[in-house]
């Protein structure tokens, strides 16, 4: 390591004030921080002692928390090709090759625009490259239908960061989730690329007889408007070529197609999991958003009139994107409440307005996406009202 | 009566070197100083000695302009050796060489009779007399105290739970009377009660258990509980317009000698303590001692950061420098100036942290001591994570939202989320747990000027 530090020492002099690529220093940092922790000391008056933690560490975190979703994903797309073409006797190998075939481009664009556009407002703006993307960069590909074309991977990618990010000053001052704000864009840029067959990767072969792209969602809303039982559709559904595929312990397992990352509510538990246990996530909007979308599910049912309102409370916390929504969506400190009350609110009326979407907006079958980018933009509301409580008792404090 | 308050949130931070209860006597160190910079709320501190000058302990050496009635005074006897300036010849410190003997000013003796039908006027002319007004500590803004303000209440923290903080019952042992009469003399100034407040879980010594004419209160928590602006905000917190005080045992003790025995005594027991100290143990000292002395011999390595206080809050001072007015703890710990690997990743038991993302695991061991160096672990960024800073502050304050009010300059913000009642100290373990590795104390004492000056 001596060697390397050696060679990274002797490079530094041109990147600072005054050397030749002076412009690139923020870049060079970048790099530098990366291989090596800075050498920088406390000040003289002070804590000299500081935790051991620093962002990298806590966005390394949360990317390690979206491993199982992502390993899963990649599995999950090529099983659910094979199927969608009829060969079920496709190998595990066959079906990870296949998913990595389709998934792994997907990341590597969405890293390589986010970075990229990183990188160069860092150098322009002269402030240091933010880890924040570390984790957009993840969060993208799982959002994405696994059909996507590249192109279009890179373009929401760099208007969620450049618009959705960097206008607002950068990692820390946006408003609105970045990731979602991708997938949003795409949604309504090219709406006919994001829904309808999309949900599974078909590639060239031929479909199975009877197939159907249908995501729950659809089925769900479809039935209800026909007036048919929605459970039972559910059910019957995939009958011939994809067997109980949204039956609700399968949905559970997520053995079923939706967007990448998105489909096993088992997998986002263990990395909401990993996300509580270290700390980095907070469990009182994971469960808030979990609370508020089964309260809202219940209410529908006593309330409700259509077949798609007595569907049981718990099934909407498997279909859909709820649980990923829940755990690495909502959970984004930067836009969530960050007022500890706060969070509790925040999370509860996301659950809620997931499923009141759900329920009563046929145009967005998926409600979380867009329930997590409305409360972004309340949660500075919410936290005004906390902050507000706090002001409030002091003043009472000092009239009494 | 005293309160019994717990405390649940903060983080008490378990170094390696706390200090063996023993106290050493050894030969005095050579200089002692009075840094100007310990004390804040100074307008343009004014010399009143030259070089060469002689003086007594309790003889003074400079007063501040805007209350040239508080006179900061000479902690031994001996001659002024140096008055160093710094930029714009702001005063920095004054040197003494001391005798080997120390000779005391001679200030006015009262029996403990008189003692109680002493008036307001005469205490305070006596204290700013002879050097230990400053010892008393005006809040909101943690500033020297107003003479011509009486406050709402006096408090004093009678224990330490910052990272090898030094044990009181043994700094201030056999010292019950001198801590006695001094309370009843603080009693005087005040029209409210004078509280002492003290660590639940710990043996009390009977200095601060058996003192009367005190509210004696009882904390329990982890640090910081036994910051005074916590326990202010627990007992009695303070308002828009409120004047309290605080002060630390030892200065309570030196007004009971003060008045007992007519001299500003400032002999006191320091900790010299620290993971890179061979002999981490107690010295007998007096204010303003050069380290030199103490840790000459008794270092494990040689890059290390002397530190004059504890490791929160302290002031790096360097090998050859001079202890604080209000520190009781010299801290050596290693420097941390060296790159690391892939250091951001790592994963390591030895790095203490208040955190259990990847890879950080002295969660599961908290019991055992660590070695903490002066690195930063990271970088600065943007606020990022939150709900943290609000798990190490037991109080019903917000400190980001106090910090950001500071950014933006917003005075109003700041007053009515709280800034009167903190100082650095009871928000320097946000400093400490911080991801985005804020400059919180420094932030927060900025804020605390704009509100004053405003």
């Amino acid at each position: 390591m001596k060697f390397l530090r050696n060679q990274l020492d002797k490079v530094k002099h041109q990147f600072e004030k005054g050397g030749k690529l002076e412009k690139y220093f923020y870049a060079y940092e970048a790099m530098d921080t990366f291989l090596f922790a800075p050498n920088t000391t406390n000040e003289v008056k002070g804590s000299q002692i500081r935790d051991a933690i620093d962002l990298k560490r806590l966005m390394m975190t949360v990317i390690i928390a979206m491993v199982p979703c992502l390993l899963f994903g990649i599995y999950n797309v090529g099983h659910q090709h094979f199927l969608a073409i009829g060969d079920a006797g496709a190998t595990l190998g066959q079906k990870i090759g296949v998913g990595l075939w389709q998934v792994l481009p997907i990341v590597v664009v969405s890293y390589a625009v986010g970075l990229g556009i990183e990188f160069v407002f860092a150098i322009i703006r002269k402030h240091p490259v933010n880890e924040g993307f570390l984790v957009t960069g993840m969060l993208i590909p799982l959002v994405m239908p696994p059909d996507i074309p590249l192109w279009q991977v890179g373009v929401a990618t760099a208007f969620a960061v450049i618009i959705g990010k960097e206008a607002f000053g950068g990692t820390g001052m946006n408003v609105v989730n970045v990731a979602l704000t991708a997938r949003a864009f795409l949604y309504f840029a090219y709406p006919t690329d994001i829904s309808g067959d999309v949900w599974t990767y078909l590639g060239d072969a031929q479909v199975v007889a009877g197939f159907s792209g249908a995501t729950p969602l659809s089925v769900a809303g479809d039935a209800s408007t026909n007036g048919n039982n929605v459970i039972a559709a559910l059910n019957s559904f995939g009958t011939g070529w994809n067997e109980g595929v949204f039956t609700l312990q399968n949905m559970f397992l997520g053995f079923r197609p939706g967007s990448i990352g998105e489909t096993s509510t088992l997998m986002c538990l263990i990395g909401g999991l990993i996300l509580i246990a270290t700390g980095t996530g907070s469990w009182k909007i994971m469960v808030s958003v979990f609370g508020g979308a089964y309260a809202m599910g219940l209410l529908l049912n006593l309330v409700g009139s259509t077949p798609y309102t007595q569907l049981p409370a718990y099934y909407h916390l498997v279909i859909g994107g709820l649980a990923f929504g829940a755990v690495f969506m909502a959970t984004d400190p930067v836009t969530a409440a960050q007022t500890e009350t706060g969070k509790w609110v925040y999370g509860l009326l996301i659950g809620m307005f997931t499923v009141l979407i759900r329920n009563f907006n046929p145009a967005y079958p998926e409600g979380i996406m867009l329930a997590i980018l409305f409360m972004n933009v309340f949660a500075p509301l919410i936290d005004y009202v906390v902050v507000s409580a706090n002001k409030k008792r002091r003043l009472q404090r000092a009239t009494v | 009566m005293g309160k019994f308050i717990r405390l649940k949130k903060g983080f008490t931070i378990n170094l390696k070197g706390k200090a063996a209860p023993k106290v050493v006597e050894t030969d005095q160190p050579e200089t002692f100083v009075i840094k100007p910079t310990d004390f804040f709320g100074l307008y343009m501190p004014k010399v009143v000695v030259n070089v060469g000058d002689t003086v007594k302990a309790g003889s003074p050496l400079f007063h501040d302009k805007k209350y040239e009635n508080i006179l900061f005074t000479a902690p031994v006897s001996g001659e002024v050796v140096e008055v160093k300036r710094g930029e714009k010849r702001k005063l920095l410190e004054i040197k003494i060489l001391a005798d080997k003997k120390v000779e005391f000013e001679v200030f006015k003796k009262y029996s403990v009779s008189e003692i109680n039908n002493l008036g307001a006027a005469e205490i305070k002319d006596q204290l700013l007399q002879s050097g230990i007004w400053p010892s008393l500590v005006q809040r909101p803004f943690g500033v020297v105290a107003d003479p011509a303000t009486s406050p709402k209440a006096i408090h004093i923290s009678a224990f330490d739970t910052h990272p090898l903080a030094p044990d009181y019952s043994i700094l201030f042992k056999g010292q019950d009377q001198f801590f006695q009469v001094g309370v009843d003399v603080l009693k005087k100034l005040t029209s409210g009660i004078v509280h002492v407040n003290t660590h639940a879980s710990s043996e009390i010594s009977t200095v601060f258990s058996q003192v009367k004419s005190a509210d004696v209160n009882k904390f329990s928590g982890p640090h910081p509980a036994g910051c005074v602006g916590v326990q202010i905000h627990h007992i009695d917190p303070i308002n828009k317009g409120d004047v309290v005080w605080t002060i630390n045992p030892l200065g309570v003790i030196q007004i009971g000698k003060l008045f007992l025995n007519g001299v500003y005594d400032t002999s006191r027991v320091v900790a010299v303590v620290g993971s890179e100290v061979k002999n981490p143990q107690y010295y007998r000292t007096y204010t303003g001692a050069s380290v030199k002395k103490f840790i000459e011999g008794n270092l494990n390595q040689d890059h290390v950061r002397v530190i004059s206080g504890n490791p929160l809050t302290g002031t790096s001072i360097g090998k050859d420098g001079h202890i604080g007015f209000f520190d009781h703890q010299v801290s050596v710990l290693p420097e941390g100036d060296y790159y690391e690997f892939l250091g951001w990743i790592t994963p390591s038991a030895k790095k203490i942290s208040f955190h259990r993302a990847l890879g950080l695991l002295s969660f599961l061991s908290p019991a055992s001591e660590r070695v903490a160096d002066t690195n930063t672990h990271g970088e600065p960024r943007a606020f990022v994570q939150t709900g943290v800073f609000e798990q190490v502050t037991p109080m019903d304050v917000l400190p980001t939202h106090l910090l950001k009010s500071i950014l933006a300059e917003d005075i109003d913000e700041m007053e009515a989320l709280g800034i009167y009642e903190v100082i650095e100290e009871d928000l320097a373990l946000c400093e400490f747990v911080d991801v985005s590795k804020h400059k919180v104390q420094e932030i927060l004492r900025e804020g605390l000027d704009l509100v004053q000056q405003s």
